[in-house]
């Protein structure tokens, strides 16, 4: 294969107001032709500086750059000249970028957006350009592209504006595509298709692509080598089954521990202990070392260097000096843990649920004649001590019933029962508190769910404040809190701005626990996380579920976490519950065409897994133009609920039938 | 592959005790104890650190302190008239003997008016042109000035804040008609308002003040709408109303503190607007009536000599600019006090 890109030695450092930031540090790779290299890593690893550094996207004031060179064509493009440079973006190396939504200027038809570098770079003039730019349209999978060429961006949706990014990124035929998280900011059936497109479009053109992400399942059904980089540093480099099968530096083999697999039922997940350096001060020896369990002394005193596992495997661990000794990866420490303890499912009392949802329905008006329709009529219940897992695409109404169960909409029809009590007949302040004392929510976006100005003592004991519960108990409460959540009561006194992510989202549940609920409704809250942080959260969550016998009611968009953590899911899709069933049950079987499709979408992280697996595309015309008003709620197994229409139900019991006669 | 591998690093002999694993450490987490304070506590030690915030508010301090005392520092009233100790220069003790500083009475002509006139007294700041004493005056002046600039940024303040967060935080048509009155106030122009005001009522401090109030909390209002509109979905907030909170909590706990930075921006350009429009409205005879000083007022009163006698202009010019500046210094800090981001 034939490199076309080459970076060596690059290190990267950003002046700040507190000092320098190693973002980049000493980081070496190839690209080949027609290969796609994933650069994995968490928030703040330096991935996205990489790549920007590619094309010197950096912004200039701040950036210094320390050393390295990255040759491509021969050409050093650290030191070009501007002129140069501007020649290579977009015609030789282009970019896609995270957010569709951002990504094209609203103010410009996406034709002569596409345009734009086709006339910098091109000799096409006139309608030339017109006519590649329906080429490319049509390429990227947009229908109508002769006439849809004069639209605005805010007429296409989110995974269509991605496929126009895309389109323009192509337009000059690049060599080179760096993909920075292109699908993070999609659903995953979107994400699907977005990523498919752009493995076909590969096959035909012969680019290379860089692809940034923190996905490992993304990882898995795209590259062919990967390189994981870990506070500025590139730890492991290899190809796609080397990482995911032989993985040897510990950073990685934690990560891949840390996802849920659907074939181990697990008690808890890996969770890698710590949050990353401080790339102010970078510390001495492995970075790593820090949160590894099997930390050499070495790894304290000196820099692993990049050790060979085979001519495409690299990874810089001590553990690969021959006078190391040899230690069980984690991943199959773990593995070997787990086949020990696998737990009796729980029983529930069914007779009496926790929380019972009947025909709510939550419709908001957005101006005289339209109205939104969030939630449509959704029935289900939640026994006491379950876990209640919630899917669905974005703008599927999940979110919205969470909020509508916790009381911040007043819902437009339909009964809510908590812990046999109908909400809406709290009426009195007092009947109000009690209710909140009840049910408590954990949220999403750590980094606005807590007030900037208060400190986290004052955060936590605004529960205790507003239940009036006295003063004088507050402090041993607090501590005793932090304490629950895994934080030292020294954070009592700190801001919230001094602390990481994953922290914040700790204080958020404590805020949570402050009034002893018995319903916490969480609402997507390791979506914001890094991948190592969130099997912290998600087994934080389930001790305390344990050791409380809370009831949660889970809101995602992952599959692969919610199915690890729920005893039961619903999927929800427009408004409506479409199934509903125990969550081994729903991975087995799903019967719904979106359950089927949605979960077929979801990548992933076994590349020979992905591989093999065929996508079931979810058409949502078809499932539209079928009589929907005569679909109801059935029982097909028992506890597994489907919404069907009278004519899909017979067509499944024929399925069945005719499956126990062969 | 050209990752660079150093031979030598992978092959190396090393110590074999090097390569024994670790006892497991606790994760220790790296910061250092800080001890217990409030929020103002914490304020208050942000702002004291702030040395331009500090310079400022001792300069506030300071003519404060002269506004209240400086009229009794001498034996003058400040509506003495003396025809014939019209115009004096400055002229104070020990400070005449240097002679570049101006202050020894001798005025733009090389004469020295007191010996001229046979004046024994010394006037600190001189006299203007009906020989009432400038230093009096200004601190009168002063005095009026800052009272009429507190009271109008308070209540502009206490009026701003409270219509801005009503309109954001309720929202639907609260907000809608709340937004049409502010629209109509805006649209007459605020000087008109002044002057029918003062038709009506009678020329003094509390019509002045008055005057100034109709329209001087729309920014206000406007700064701290926006701001709580912005703020009210942030789950924070939801958070907080989840766990049962009244608005009152809502508002005064979450919104407001965080509303905090523009509302200390915008009132420390309130009160050195409303000495301005103070001054504004004496100038064109609407303000404050003779012999009231202000600030405003000796201005205008003493720019018409600003060629012969400049001294008048000089040092009122000079005190209206450090209130200026000092406030704005303080502002600046307060702001930055108050957000525990700027904060290390």
């Amino acid at each position: 294969m034939k490199k076309i890109l080459e970076v060596k030695n690059l290190s990267v450092s950003f002046n700040t107001y507190n000092g320098e930031v190693q973002a980049v540090r000493n980081v070496s790779f190839d690209l080949y032709e027609g290969e796609t290299l994933a650069i994995v890593g968490e928030s703040g690893s330096g991935k996205s500086v990489t790549s920007k550094s590619l094309l010197r996207l950096n912004p200039v004031e701040t950036t210094m750059l320390k050393h390295g060179q990255i040759l491509y064509n021969g050409k050093d493009i650290l030191t070009c000249k501007e002129q140069e440079i501007r020649a290579i973006r977009g015609a030789e190396i282009s970019m896609i970028f995270q957010d569709p939504m951002t990504a094209l200027n609203p103010t410009m038809t996406i034709g002569s957006q596409i345009a734009e570098s086709i006339k910098k770079h091109t000799a096409l003039r006139g309608h030339q350009i017109t006519e590649r730019v329906i080429e490319l349209l049509q390429l990227v999978g947009i229908n109508e592209a002769d006439k849809r060429y004069k639209q605005y961006p805010h007429q296409f949706s989110g995974g269509m504006r991605q496929r126009i990014v895309i389109a323009m990124a192509l337009a000059c035929e690049p060599r080179i595509i760096i993909a920075d998280e292109p699908t993070t900011a999609l659903d995953v059936s979107i994400q699907a298709q977005i990523l498919e497109l752009l493995k076909n479009i590969q096959k035909k053109m012969n680019l290379s692509i860089i692809f940034i992400t923190h996905d490992l399942g993304v990882v898995a059904k795209m590259a062919d080598r990967v390189a994981v980089m870990y506070a500025g540093k590139i730890i492991e480099i290899g190809l796609v089954d080397e990482i995911f099968y032989h993985c040897q530096h510990p950073y990685t083999q934690g990560l891949l521990a840390a996802m849920p697999n659907p074939d181990i039922e697990t008690d808890t997940l890996y969770a890698i202990p710590g949050t990353p350096p401080n790339l102010l001060h970078p510390p001495n020896g492995d970075a790593f070392a820090a949160r590894n369990k099997q930390a050499l002394k070495i790894d304290f005193l000196e820099e692993p260097p990049m050790f060979k596992v085979s001519d495409t495997h690299y990874a810089a661990t001590w553990l690969l000096h021959e006078q190391a000794p040899k230690m069980i990866p984690i991943h199959q420490q773990l593995a070997l843990a787990e086949c020990n303890e696998r737990e009796k499912a729980p029983v529930f009392d069914t007779t009496n649920p926790f929380l019972s949802l009947k025909g709510v329905k939550q419709h908001f008006k957005l101006d005289k004649n339209t109205i939104n329709k969030a939630v449509d009529g959704i029935t289900f219940d939640i026994y006491k001590g379950e876990i209640f897992g919630l899917v669905g695409e974005s703008g599927c109404g999940k979110s919205t019933t969470g909020r509508s169960i916790i009381g911040l909409n007043i819902v437009t029809a339909g009964d809510i029962h908590i812990d046999g009590r109908n909400i809406n007949e709290a009426k009195t302040r007092q009947e109000k508190l009690a209710f909140n004392r009840k049910v408590q929510m954990i949220f999403q976006d750590p980094y606005s769910s807590l007030n900037p100005r208060m400190k986290i003592a004052d955060i936590i004991s605004e529960g205790l404040a507003i239940h009036g519960v006295p003063k004088s108990e507050w402090k041993i409460k607090i501590y005793e809190l932090l304490n629950i959540v895994g934080l030292t009561k020294e954070y009592a006194n700190r801001y919230p701005h001094e602390l990481s992510g994953g922290q914040r989202q700790r204080i958020g549940i404590a805020r949570a626990l402050a009034v002893e609920p018995e319903l916490i409704i969480a609402d997507e809250p390791i979506s914001a996380l890094d991948v190592s942080i969130q099997a912290q959260i998600v087994n934080l969550l389930k001790k305390l579920q344990k050791e409380r016998g809370l009831t949660y009611l889970f809101i995602a968009h992952d599959l692969s976490m919610v199915k690890y953590i729920s005893n039961r899911i619903g999927v929800m899709h427009r408004g409506k519950i479409v199934e509903l069933a125990e969550s081994q049950e729903l991975y087995d079987h799903p019967i719904h065409p979106y359950t089927k499709a949605l979960l077929s979408a979801i990548p992933l992280p076994d590349p020979k897994l992905e591989r093999e697996r065929q996508r079931i595309i979810f058409n949502e015309v078809e499932y539209n133009a079928t009589n929907r008003e005569s679909e109801s709620f059935t029982e097909v197994r028992p506890g597994h609920f489907v919404m069907l229409t009278e004519e899909e139900l017979t067509q499944y019991h024929q399925a069945i039938s005719e499956s126990i006669l062969q | 592959m050209t990752t660079k591998i150093t031979e030598d690093a992978t092959l190396k002999k090393y110590p074999p005790d090097l390569f024994e694993p670790v006892s497991q450490h606790e994760l220790s987490d790296d910061f250092t104890y800080r001890s217990e304070q409030s929020f103002w506590q914490d304020a208050w030690l942000g702002l004291r650190k702030n040395k331009a915030a500090i310079v400022g508010l001792c300069i506030i301090i300071l003519v404060i302190l002269l506004a209240i005392f400086g009229p009794f520092m001498n034996n003058h009233g400040y509506d003495e008239q003396n025809i014939a100790r019209t115009n004096l220069p400055p002229k104070v003790p020990v400070l005449e003997n240097i002679s570049f500083l101006g202050l020894n009475g001798v005025d733009s002509r090389g004469v020295d008016q007191y010996k001229a006139k046979g004046i024994s007294e010394y006037f600190w700041f001189g006299t203007d042109e009906l020989g009432r004493d400038l230093w009096t005056r200004i601190w009168q002046g002063t005095r009026i000035s800052l009272y009429i600039a507190f009271l109008a940024a308070t209540i502009d303040l206490i009026i701003g804040v409270a219509y801005g967060a009503v309109s954001a935080f309720y929202g639907g048509r609260t907000d809608h008609i709340m937004q049409r009155i502010i629209e109509v106030l805006v649209g007459i122009p605020g000087l008109i308002v002044n002057i029918l005001l003062i038709l009506i009522l009678k020329p003094g401090i509390i019509s002045i003040t008055i005057a100034m109030v109709i329209v001087g909390w729309i920014s206000m209002a406007r700064i701290v709408r926006a701001q709580i509109l912005k703020l009210k979905s942030y789950e924070f907030v939801l958070a907080s109303r989840t766990l049962g909170a009244s608005n009152q909590r809502l508002i005064w706990k979450h919104l407001i503190p965080n509303t905090l930075g523009p509302i200390i921006v915008a009132t420390t350009f309130t009160i050195p607007g409303a000495i301005f429009t103070e001054a504004l409205l004496s100038f064109i005879g609407l303000g404050l009536q003779p012999p009231t000083a202000s600030l405003g007022t000796i201005v205008n009163d003493s720019y018409k000599l600003l060629r012969i006698y400049p001294h008048g202009m000089i040092f009122s010019s000079i005190v209206i600019s450090l209130i200026m500046i000092s406030f704005n210094l303080l502002g600046d800090g307060l702001r930055d006090a108050f957000d525990p981001k700027t904060r290390k």
